[in-house]
């Protein structure tokens, strides 16, 4: 059974696995670095508000609508992106993830400025009963973009654009040479992430019932980032480990440090000093992630079952 | 490989499904949430850290500190008051997350003194479409006052509104035809305070009205263009970061101004620690000396005012690590009201008792204030006014006895004379 704030927090980590699925495809099979994906999220993000809050649009199609322009953004972002390598790549995406949100503050008529956006929250259909909660209708509409997303992003890493992805992040000369437009390829990888991180960003603003420059802070970017590392880099499971860890990581470390009794100058900026350390640990335990170490001990598990078994 | 990873997405996908499909069956319980015969808990959302975190960080823990006070003498109606107090660094995105926290997780009785205008309005609806109490707003703005659409929310301090139009009255009377720039932030909090000036003052002597937004650090192109409007007063609707930057770009800038700040910008001992810190110690209270500004409580420099003796006592016993100032002073004026308002509600207690008190009997409510409350079941603002007041070697001291009005352009601004009741010997007293 669910509680009210059980069901919040599944919302939040199916959108944030939305954004998570994206980016593993992004970093972990093309073999490109965002630093700039919570701005991908806010391009959804407001899409969504300004839809659904100025425009009454039904929420369906405002989510497509998310993704729709998030991905027009991607082609922008990913075309500039696929001549840029390495560092000047990170810090180009890191430029669009501090610059963005500050559009809001910008055109505050439109966007609402650091006030932000406010939409009513999504109605209950009247056949799920008269007390359905509102929460679990958030959590449900969450959970079915996570799985649309999940559906199509499983599809498309064992389809021949995933194996275009690997081959192009591996060796882009021998990619080209199998006929590979490296830099197509390359932007296609980003218009999808893209894609993602707009549903994602349209989903935060269903749950939140906000869109504001507050939630796309370059904190949420660098979050995504260690997010898909530590779940496991590449792998979709790893994006669902790193979704998790995204929602409870928090709310253990704050625990944490208001379980001990500390001068509140201490315990307010405890639970980042907890944050780091666990990422720290977690890096030198599994240096491949959550799910590259879950794979290896059920394979140790599997190799002291069956002797010699492959 | 390929066969078995599919099966693993599967397993996961048709997981999380029946996950969320067996959560249709829940029940929700009959009993009031957060209240035991021995205690009652509220939570709070604070600027702990972030561009509203210094002075304003020390508000809930001042009213935590006089929960204590009245804690050890029982309690109200024999239960002890808790005070949850959870960050949201002043960033809306944060309050949504930890206000739901707070009612979900940690099953409160109510929100107490959840601060900020930006912040707190994503909540409003939130707490009043599942009826939770929200109790004393630590905002001014008028969006609290609407007991019709919001039942559940109630104000506490001065409308922004009202207290615009008893400064703007000020301007009138006493900078009489000078050219006035308003600074002021970005929205319901600044944008409330610059209509009660409009309410008061000819449009024709506001040469110059400059927003910004919480967050960024330059406030350059908004001082020099009210300096360039050639504007002789300035007024802050500003919180404290905000002035303190403001005093000191209108410093390098060579712009000496008569400064009006709105009272949540301009407690001495924050502003002057911020000037402080920002100059690396080469400026500090100088800069606000001789604004002119207002208060509804008396001023913490005032040490023979009883209610000043009683807050202080409290803070050296439970709460002095921080410094004894306007956030201190605000934090423990505010406990009182709610801790006023759960005596009224009575030894049986739901979250609709302590609504129906506050509507009821709230504008009878004497305390630490200087003016009345304006409660009722429609009106759900907060005190009806302010006294005049500036910033005299570092302290505030106010001037001119209490003023009140309503948050409406034309209504009359008229003294208030009754004499403050002095604080009962323990607990708190009621009508």
């Amino acid at each position: 059974m669910l509680g009210a704030f059980d069901d919040l927090e599944l919302a939040n980590g199916a959108y944030y696995f939305a954004a998570l699925a994206g980016l593993t495809v992004l970093t972990g099979l093309s073999g490109q670095i965002s630093l700039g994906h919570g701005a991908m999220m806010a391009v959804g993000a407001y899409t969504v508000a300004l839809l659904i809050g100025n425009e009454h649009w039904a929420l369906v199609p405002a989510l497509l609508a998310a993704i729709v322009i998030s991905a027009v953004v991607g082609v922008a972002v990913g075309a500039a992106a696929s001549r840029l390598r390495g560092p000047y790549l990170a810090g180009a995406t890191l430029a669009f993830a501090i610059g963005l949100p500050a559009i809001a503050d910008q055109y505050s008529s439109t966007l609402g400025g650091e006030n932000g956006l406010v939409i009513n929250p999504p109605t209950p259909p009247s056949w799920l009963g008269a007390n359905f909660p509102l929460e679990r209708w958030e959590a449900w509409i969450a959970c079915a973009g996570a799985l649309v997303v999940l559906f199509v992003m499983n599809n498309l890493v064992h389809s021949g654009i995933g194996r275009a992805f690997r081959a192009v992040r591996d060796d882009e000369i021998a990619a080209s040479l199998c006929g590979l437009h490296v830099g197509g390829v390359q932007t296609l990888a980003f218009i999808v992430s893209a894609a993602c991180a707009g549903l994602a960003g349209g989903l935060l603003t269903v749950v939140l019932q906000l869109a504001a420059p507050g939630a796309f802070q370059l904190a949420l970017s660098l979050s995504l980032l260690t997010a898909v590392v530590l779940g496991g880099l590449g792998s979709l499971v790893g994006a669902i480990w790193g979704a998790a860890l995204l929602v409870l990581l928090p709310t253990w470390t704050n625990d944490l440090a208001n379980s001990f009794s500390l001068s509140t100058n201490v315990s307010n900026n405890l639970p980042l000093a907890i944050y780091g350390f666990v990422l720290i640990a977690a890096m030198l335990l599994w240096p491949g992630g959550i799910q590259a170490g879950a794979r290896a001990i059920v394979s140790r598990v599997r190799h002291s079952r069956v002797p010699g078994g492959s | 490989m390929r066969r078995q990873s599919h099966k693993v997405l599967a397993v996961g996908a048709i997981c999380a499904l029946a996950a969320i499909v067996a959560g249709c069956g829940s029940s929700s319980s009959s009993s009031v949430p957060g209240v035991t015969s021995t205690s009652i808990t509220f939570g709070t959302h604070q600027p702990l850290t972030g561009p509203a975190a210094p002075g304003y960080s020390e508000i809930a823990p001042a009213s935590q500190a006089f929960f204590n006070y009245l804690n050890a003498q029982g309690g109200i109606n024999g239960r002890k008051i808790n005070l949850i107090i959870k960050n949201d660094e002043y960033n809306p995105a944060k309050t949504v997350t930890v206000v739901h926290e707070l009612v979900l997780q940690d099953n409160v009785f109510g929100i107490f003194e959840g601060l900020g205008t930006p912040t707190h309005t994503k909540v409003v609806g939130y707490l009043n479409s599942s009826k939770v109490p929200d109790m004393f707003v630590a905002s001014g703005c008028a969006c609290w006052d609407n007991g019709t659409a919001q039942p559940y929310t109630f104000g506490w301090q001065p409308n922004y509104t009202i207290e615009g139009k008893i400064l703007g009255q000020y301007i009138k009377q006493h900078f009489a035809g000078k050219k006035v720039g308003v600074f002021y932030q970005d929205d319901d909090f600044g944008t409330g305070g610059l209509t009660g000036i409009k309410y008061e003052l000819p449009a024709s002597q506001i040469v110059s009205a400059q927003p910004y937004q919480p967050g960024g650090t330059n406030v350059a192109p908004q001082i020099s263009a009210i300096k360039a409007a050639g504007a002789e007063v300035l007024v802050d609707f500003t919180v404290p970061i905000y002035t303190a930057l403001g005093q000191l770009t209108s410093f390098t800038l060579g712009y000496k101004p008569q400064l009006v700040v709105s009272n949540v910008g301009i407690d001495p001992t924050t502003v002057g620690g911020l000037l402080k810190t920002f100059s690396k110690g080469k400026a500090g209270t100088e800069l606000i000396e001789g604004a002119i500004t207002d208060g509804y409580l008396p001023s913490v420099s005032e040490t023979s005012n009883p209610w000043i003796a009683l807050f202080k006592k409290v803070h050296e016993k439970y709460d002095a690590s921080a410094p004894f100032d306007g956030n201190v002073e605000y934090g423990m004026a505010n406990a009182y009201t709610l801790a006023q308002s759960l005596q009224l509600a009575g030894k049986k207690l739901t979250r609709e008792d302590l609504v129906n008190a506050v509507n009821s009997m709230g504008s009878k409510l004497t305390g630490p204030g200087l003016v009345p409350f304006r409660y009722s079941t429609t009106v759900h603002g907060g005190y009806s006014g302010v006294e005049m007041g500036q910033v005299r070697n570092s302290q505030i001291v106010l001037f001119g006895g209490p003023l009140v009005t309503e948050p409406t352009a034309g209504s009359a601004i008229t003294p208030y004379t009754t004499a403050q009741p002095a604080p009962p010997a323990s607990g708190v007293s009621v009508p």
